[in-house]
């Protein structure tokens, strides 16, 4: 009998341990580019206005927010009641930092309207030979790594139609429209990266010296680069500001349900034997 | 379930159960149905496939009164209830992390059948609607996740579809009577929204139904495989046999609420699970003109796409293979023809092949979800080998004569060796120096099962089930 009640674990476990052996003994495909960590916080107020201001006057000319609207994300980055705007400041705020375009009586777009932009598809093919990406959801179908390591990884190549090329994104069509912040970025040929791996050295990807300062200090621009990349997280699921916090407490509450449901369970087992 | 003159209940009760078997049914099913009161965490699954049936439908029917199913329409739709719709992000992730959850629990169920032999002594018929319940609930999954046309709904059911192409002679008319056009466009994500919405969860529903009642005729099986309805009280009622209703039902609800924790842990913290429950790439709208560097489908269906590209004889071959692995399982039922029903008395080398089973599943659902490697790939390949392998040894185990395993192990280690034979190609040094050593695993596995206890014969030995359940 004792023996049977072990084997009734041995089994079970046995499946985890032959799957780790079997899956060790071989190798699949090496990883993607290695990106630098981003490390945002949609819950830091600042950052995602700054990354909004940075967004709506450097990117927002292509790239629409078509699924996100103007005054959904006011109110979320705490341009709302509880810090002290009114509905009509709110409004003036957007107006006046954010809203560059006008509906159709030539008026500026409503804050309650959907984030669009007045680029069209066939404008776009025509000037970098592909259509602009709406970046509504861009920080899930990439990830906040990706998209700050893209912004910071533009380098001069001019065998490129706008002069430059992206360690993250090779051969991009977009220029580097930061470049007036960031300055002029080229690759550091000095030591590639096959180089280090020979020395066993763990492979960062290729190295960018700025060879041409711009308006912005380096640690400067890295903020930048970091608000926008938290601005686009952000924008790509805005119930991630609430879901959490709900979570917590439907975890409380099943708890809750457990605790009292098991004592019911174990009162009404006490007849069986 | 003759019409009652007065019925025992009173009142509106009462006025319906004199013209409608109210009374009868709820005896029937809940508290006059006695099952086995030796039930283990194995057997929370079935109850909670339910309680994810009715997620399922509840969050579908509240996506459906905002989902728009039109090509021009259909993502910024999903999109519009994640960030208009009231509660909306809430509402569709309960139905994506329902349908991940669906499936585990759902293999789970099925695993504590094969353990316990759940689809033995009449209970055949259980074991097969279930197994047709899981095909519509693979379509249904299917088919749910084209509607949020994003790159991987739109790819994923290009290569699904595609598989029909590889028929013989009517493959070309068969994807085109699927699809309803020349390429995947408005009226396949029109035909599949209808059969996603309305008939595949009538039938869902129907097979569900069926599926209880052919159990409740029957009778529960129980972790010894013991019968309980051998041994019955003066009054009929089995003596290790405890009403459905209220010992089941209060017992469930603790379960219900750990399942729901690990549930909502997901559904609140990670609803995308890493990428496996809502895939990165269908975060962008479907493209037809951009193909994906990787598909990969959902994890759910990844053992049996590890299956399909495992065997490259043909496209056609393939498709056979992966429809095949599904169509294995219809046929447990009628392979296992050991009486003993539980593993727990069975042979080591039976439990043994369980759990490796469990274990090459997984290692194949692993591997379709990742690029191919050479490594990997002839892994895949070697899994393959032995998913089918499976059905051959659980059939040999069906009695415990040492002759039948030599047998069953020299027939299957030459089939092994003669397909290996015929892929060996020494122009693909890759290939070939993969083939020459990961034989290893489906012979080691042969080895396992029949050799080992061909010559040891402990590992050949059964129990005594016992007369009445064990705790």
């Amino acid at each position: 009998m004792k023996t049977n009640r072990l084997r009734r674990w041995i089994f079970p476990l046995l499946v985890p341990v032959m799957i780790v052996f079997a899956l060790s003994q071989v190798s699949g495909v090496g990883h993607g580019v290695a990106t630098q960590d981003a490390n945002i916080d949609v819950h830091d107020k600042a950052s995602l206005q700054n990354g909004a201001k940075y967004y709506m006057n450097y990117c927002m000319g292509c790239h629409s927010l078509k699924f996100s609207r103007y005054n959904r994300m006011a109110e979320d980055m705490g341009l709302n009641e509880d810090s002290g705007f009114t509905a009509d400041e709110v409004k003036a705020l957007l107006v006046e930092n954010m809203i560059f375009t006008t509906d159709e009586d030539g008026k500026p777009e409503k804050v309650g309207a959907l984030m669009k932009n007045a680029y069209s598809t066939k404008a776009a093919s025509e000037a970098f030979g592909t259509a602009v990406p709406d970046l509504s959801l861009v920080g899930r179908s990439r990830n906040p790594d990706w998209i700050y390591s893209y912004l910071k990884g533009f380098y001069t190549d001019p065998s490129r139609p706008m002069g430059v090329n992206n360690t993250i994104f090779k051969d991009v069509g977009m220029p580097n429209v930061l470049w007036e912040l960031q300055g002029t970025q080229e690759l550091d040929t000095s030591h590639d990266a096959s180089e280090a791996d020979a020395h066993g050295g763990h492979d960062t990807g290729p190295k960018l010296i700025i060879t041409k300062a711009g308006t912005k200090s380096e640690a400067e621009f890295d903020t930048i680069a970091r608000d926008i990349t938290n601005f686009l997280a952000y924008v790509s699921e805005p119930a991630q500001l609430s879901r959490y916090t709900i979570g917590i407490f439907v975890l409380l509450f099943l708890l809750v349900l457990w605790g009292f449901s098991y004592l019911l369970s174990r009162e009404y087992w006490k007849d069986i034997h | 379930m003759a019409a009652k003159e007065k019925s025992e209940l009173n009142g509106v009760l009462g006025w319906v159960d004199e013209r409608f078997p109210l009374l009868e049914t709820w005896k029937a099913h809940m508290s006059e149905y006695y099952a086995p009161k030796n039930f283990n965490v194995w057997y929370y699954f079935g109850v909670l496939a339910m309680v994810i049936l009715v997620i399922q439908l509840v969050s579908g029917i509240f996506l459906t009164m905002h989902y728009k199913p039109d090509v021009e329409l259909a993502f910024a739709s999903v999109e519009y209830i994640m960030r208009d719709v009231p509660g909306g992000w809430f509402i569709r992730y309960m139905h994506a992390t329902g349908a991940s959850a669906f499936f585990i629990v759902i293999y789970f169920h099925m695993f504590r059948g094969v353990m316990y032999g759940s689809y033995k002594g009449k209970r055949e018929l259980i074991w097969l609607v279930g197994m047709v319940i899981y095909l519509a609930l693979m379509a249904e999954a299917f088919m749910g996740y084209l509607l949020p046309w994003g790159q991987m709904s739109f790819w994923g059911a290009q290569v699904i579809i595609n598989l029909f192409q590889t028929i013989p002679f009517v493959g070309d008319g068969l994807s085109l009577f699927i699809r309803g056009d020349f390429v995947i466009g408005d009226a396949t994500l029109n035909r599949l929204f209808a059969f996603h919405v309305a008939a595949v969860p009538l039938i869902l529903v129907g097979l569900v139904f069926v599926h209880i009642v052919a159990l409740h005729t029957v009778g529960s099986n129980n972790p010894d495989g013991v019968e309980i309805k051998k041994h019955k009280d003066e009054k009929g009622i089995p003596l290790d046999g405890i009403p459905f209703h209220p010992y089941y039902t209060v017992h469930d609800i603790p379960a219900i609420a750990v399942f729901l924790m690990l549930f909502f842990s997901v559904l609140f913290f990670v609803p995308e699970m890493g990428g496996y429950f809502l895939e990165f790439a269908n975060f962008e709208p479907a493209n037809p003109l951009k193909t994906p560097e990787h598909i990969a489908p959902v994890w759910y269906f990844t053992p049996f796409y590890t299956v399909l590209r495992a065997v490259t004889l043909s496209p056609f071959m393939g498709t056979l293979a992966m429809f095949g692995a599904i169509a294995c399982l219809f046929a447990l039922p009628f392979l296992d023809k050991n009486p003993i029903k539980s593993w727990r008395y069975r042979t080591t080398a039976h439990m043994l092949n369980l759990a490796i089973f469990a274990a090459v599943f997984i290692i194949l659902g692993y591997l379709g979800v990742k690029s191919v490697s050479p490594e990997y790939k002839e892994m895949g390949v070697r899994m393959t080998e032995i998913y089918f392998m499976f059905f051959a040894v659980i059939a040999i185990h069906s009695k415990t004569n040492a002759g039948r395993y030599l047998a069953g192990f020299i027939v299957l280690a030459v089939a092994i060796l003669l397909i290996d034979v015929i892929r060996y190609n020494g122009e693909d040094p890759i290939t070939a120096a993969q083939i020459k050593w990961q034989w290893v695993w489906p012979i080691g596995y042969l080895a396992l099962t029949l050799l080992v206890p061909y010559f040891v014969k402990s590992w050949n030995t059964e129990g005594t089930v016992p007369e009445r359940v064990t705790s």
